[in-house]
């Protein structure tokens, strides 16, 4: 009976090991929602700077968080700096009503099972891994407010100096 | 007796409960899931109902009795 009962509570809970600093980000492929007919491979991307952005058109803050991200991707893209914007919404309309009204140049995926952020185990929205060019994470954020962009910036730029 | 105890344990915990992970919260986040979709409109309601009916403070407000709204 006890061990039924253990059996249970372990049913019961749902633990997933979340991706942190120093940990290899889970794989992320698939087509571009940004561009019909391609696709990205965060595995591809190695050697270079990647910024992971998890979010969706009813996150409030992603709407301060784009144009940052945006503009830090403009700015260190001939560098060697990527952003991959993880889709979450439910409908592809909603997703496509909001970039209309914040537009963005980066690559962006869909994730319509749940797989790539079950996989990251994203605990808030947004939320932005940053690795370095050896493929490891560097950094995690979690949630976006104004300093936000500045301590990227800083951290980008430290990065980017790093040897591939 | 205990057999009946022990699956309703189990139905209790593995039944209908379901976590939302905080990047499921698409249908959630949708306006009519708000519990006040439109806020201006209910407080105006609510301003009119107490006036109305002389009930002032009787919808969470602090003060009034007066009715001199």
């Amino acid at each position: 009976m006890r061990r039924l009962l253990a059996a249970l509570l372990i049913a019961g809970s749902q633990s997933v090991l979340a991706v942190e600093a120093g940990s290899p980000p889970p794989e992320i492929a698939g087509p571009r929602l940004d561009a019909p007919g391609q696709s990205i491979a965060l595995s591809s991307l190695k050697g270079k700077v990647v910024y992971v952005d998890f979010w969706a058109s009813w996150c409030a803050p992603c709407r301060i968080s784009f144009p940052v991200l945006d503009a830090l991707y403009r700015e260190n893209r001939p560098r060697g700096f990527v952003v991959i914007g993880v889709n979450k919404d439910v409908s592809a309309l909603d997703a496509k009503k909001f970039l209309a009204k914040v537009p963005v140049t980066f690559p962006l995926v869909g994730d319509a099972n749940d797989a790539i952020a079950k996989a990251y185990d994203v605990k808030t929205m947004p939320s932005g891994y940053l690795i370095d060019r050896k493929g490891v994470v560097h950094k995690v954020h979690r949630g976006f407010t104004p300093e936000t962009g500045p301590a990227i910036r800083e951290e980008i730029e430290a990065l980017l100096k790093e040897p591939s | 007796m205990r057999r009946a105890r022990w699956i309703a344990l189990a139905a209790l915990l593995l039944a209908g409960c379901a976590n939302v992970a905080p990047y499921q919260r698409g249908y959630l986040a949708r306006e009519a899931m708000a519990l006040d979709p439109n806020p201006g409109m209910a407080r105006a309601l609510e301003k009119t109902y107490s006036a109305k009916e002389a009930a002032s403070g009787g919808a969470s407000v602090g003060g009034g009795g007066c009715g001199c709204n």
